[in-house]
């Protein structure tokens, strides 16, 4: 059953920005206090910087692999990480750079890790796709659809059993809710949550495409949210073009998890403002337009215009913040260059605990 | 003869199919508006349209084993594996359902399937996305599991394989897709069970399947300078084997180096090197030498992916070692 909580307000909801009207209006929750707004923005814009530079390393060869990043859905991580507690664990899926340097990684340690290099997030090991950095709660980075679901939940069950109040973020895209995997692990999820053993947050990105696969050409049963209600899990939608929206359901959302140990899900509807992967360059399956309107609704510019409207920040301050993230991100580049390729005696390690 | 890329042969081969055979579909991940992944099925969607080119969601064992089905009813479907890492994820429906039906019904089931897909490495993708798996489905009866090297191949195996009246797993070399070579026009096949000579020689059998095949002619050229006269010979067909073409080879040149890039435990290699020592024994002046990927994940960063996989001067040096002769 979902949830209803923002009922009556006034809220862009539907699934085309069209459809959302061409209104400017902001909505009507609870306005940020503009230097706080200002953080999130300096963090956003760290982001896209970082993913436009990865791009530009991959179309340069310096950057092998798979290459997915994550703009358009900046606000969505964002706003959700912001909820985060230390002691709670945060899983995704590959396109996983976003949660990385929201949750404290380096931007320098993140890029050298897609450059290969031993000074990488996880020693040049894993790539793009397999980020982690569990000290800072982010348990991962995967690159087989669904795969993490699971893990997510036994996670969430892990940090029960052994009475903690941890909650686990669990990030998934509407590709990925038709795998087996999710069903099965939700399932789980909302029988161990009847006693309390599971506390899975599940944020369901539906950026509209797995690949090149609309939601409607991937199910008959488009109101993906409904999917957690086979399981017992109840669920709400948000704007995930809205900083704003996700930040108000991100905390409301986590405290529930937290406080009942019960599953919940959050399905943010989003963008992916570019192709699916950094290889890809065919984009049949949608129109240059759709790309176009929804680019009006890019998160980060939406910010950026609260922060001008508010009055309280000049362009000057916003032109300050993208000339220091450009400085941050060219020096992580340097960074990722200049470090030393991992060491050959790496290729042996970590396959068991004892080294063979 | 018209030259074309490997992947147009197999888009020739299953396009000229469809058109001589109704009961010919493709099922996978955005193969058909997307164009599939790696292009193989490109605009194939536009002459079959969406009930033979069937696009599916992310759900490998729901539409492996819904092929299966289709299979059990009278249809030959070809499933494609966007990569060969996903089949992990059908593996049950492939082995339990697609390999024994036929067995456990007493004959009574066919299940005339293909599955086909990029197999093996050497683009930084790291652990999850990287795996060689000849040996893994070679070892399950009733599978057969192939994997072309040429266009000509590729075009000849895809043939075959959709006639098969059991389920194929065609392992195509990913890192070849762009590669060409003398495509014949029209209908014509390359039986299974039959290895290729792709270079003939007199010193040493080089032994290997899929990406390697080219590496191994660059080495047999690199060794013809040095005074060694290696012979090449492409498997193409790993399960059922020809024992017949690598035992002829040995007894002529009396050594074999077997090269790939999956794991050494429990491997093609190991097989290979089995089936030598039990039907070419008193013709080996060497040990068989087994030139395979390093036994970890395979690593993203390139100077370990290099290191993970076998190279060229790896199997010079193994050639080497069973000609008794120094590195250089
Ligand atoms: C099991 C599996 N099948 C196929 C793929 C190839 N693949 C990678 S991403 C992707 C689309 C996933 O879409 P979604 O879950 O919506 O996430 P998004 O890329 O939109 O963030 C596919 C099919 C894979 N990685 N794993
Ligand atoms: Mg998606």
């Amino acid at each position: 059953m979902a949830t209803t909580q923002n009922e009556g307000k006034k809220r862009r909801t539907a699934t085309t920005p069209a459809k959302r009207g061409a209104t400017a209006e902001r909505q009507d929750h609870q306005q940020l206090d503009p230097q706080k707004l200002l953080d999130f923005y300096r963090k956003m814009v760290e982001i896209r910087l970082f993913e436009d530079a990865a791009q530009k390393g991959f179309r340069t060869g310096k950057i092998g692999g798979y290459l997915h990043v994550y703009s358009g859905q900046e606000a969505v991580a964002t706003g959700f990480l912001d909820a985060y507690e230390p002691g709670d664990r945060i899983i995704t899926a590959y396109r996983d750079h976003a949660h990385a340097l929201l949750l404290g990684s380096t931007p320098n340690e993140v890029m050298a890790e897609l450059y290969g290099k031993g000074t990488g997030l996880v020693k040049g090991k894993g790539g793009s796709m397999h980020l982690f950095d569990v000290k800072n709660g982010f348990w991962g980075g995967y690159g087989i659809v669904g795969g993490h679901i699971p893990l997510g939940v036994g996670m969430a069950y892990s940090l029960r059993y052994l009475k903690t109040d941890g909650i686990v973020q669990l990030y998934l895209g509407d590709g990925a809710i038709h795998n087996g995997a999710f069903h099965e692990a939700a399932n789980l999820a909302g029988l161990w949550g009847r006693d309390g053993l599971n506390p899975t947050l599940f944020i369901l990105e539906n950026n509209q495409y797995g690949m090149g696969t609309s939601v409607e050409r991937a199910t008959a049963q488009t109101d993906l949210g409904a999917k957690f209600d086979s399981y017992g899990i109840e669920h709400e939608k948000v704007d995930g073009m809205d900083l704003d929206a996700v930040l108000e359901v991100a905390h409301r959302a986590a405290k529930r998890v937290r406080e009942s140990g019960k599953p919940y899900a959050v399905e943010a509807l989003t963008y992916r403002l570019v192709p699916h992967g950094a290889a890809d360059f065919l984009e049949k399956y949608r129109t240059k337009e759709e790309v176009r309107e929804w680019k009006q609704r890019d998160p980060i510019a939406l910010v950026e215009h609260e922060l001008l409207e508010s009055g309280e920040i000049s362009e000057e301050q916003i032109s300050q913040i993208r000339d220091e993230n450009k400085k941050l991100i060219d020096e992580a580049v340097k960074f990722a260059e200049e470090s030393p390729e991992p060491d050959l005696s790496e290729l042996k390690t970590d396959v068991y605990a004892t080294a063979v | 003869m018209p030259v074309k890329t490997y992947r147009d042969a197999l888009r020739d081969a299953m396009a000229e199919e469809m058109r001589r055979d109704e009961s010919v579909v493709l099922l996978g991940e955005d193969i058909g508006v997307y164009g599939g992944t790696h292009l193989v099925t490109n605009n194939l969607i536009d002459e079959f349209g969406p009930t033979r080119v069937i696009d599916t969601p992310i759900a490998e064992n729901g539409f492996t084993g819904a092929a299966i089905g289709m299979a059990m009813g009278g249809m030959r479907p070809i499933v494609e594996m966007m990569t060969w890492n996903f089949s992990f994820l059908a593996a049950d429906q492939i082995i339990q359902n697609a390999a024994k039906l036929r067995y456990f019904s007493g004959g009574q089931v066919s299940v005339p399937l293909v599955i086909r897909g990029p197999n093996g490495g050497g683009v930084q993708l790291s652990a999850q996305h990287t795996h060689s798996l000849e040996g893994f489905y070679g070892h399950f009866p009733g599978l057969t599991v192939v994997s072309p090297v040429t266009p000509h191949d590729a075009k000849g195996m895809m043939l075959t394989a959709i006639r098969e009246p059991d389920p194929v797993i065609f392992l195509e070399a990913g890192a070849l897709y762009g590669t060409k070579g003398e495509v014949e026009d029209g209908d014509y096949t390359v039986p299974f069970g039959k290895a290729r000579i792709a270079r003939e020689g007199t010193d040493v059998s080089l032994i290997s399947y899929g990406r390697q095949v080219p590496m191994l002619l660059r080495v047999a050229e690199t060794l013809e300078g040095e005074g060694i006269d290696a012979e090449v010979i492409d498997l193409r067909s790993i399960r059922p084997f020809d024992s017949e073409t690598i035992v002829n080879s040995v007894k002529k040149t009396n050594r074999a180096v077997v090269v790939q890039e999956q794991w050494r435990w429990f491997s093609v290699a190991s097989e290979v090197a089995a089936i030598l020592q039990e039907q070419a024994f008193d013709y080996l002046d060497a040990p068989v030498e087994r030139v395979s990927g390093a036994e970890v994940p395979a690593p993203y960063a390139r100077n370990l992916e290099l290191a993970a996989f076998p190279n060229e001067q790896q199997i010079a040096e193994a050639v080497h070692r069973v000609l008794y002769r120094k590195d250089n």
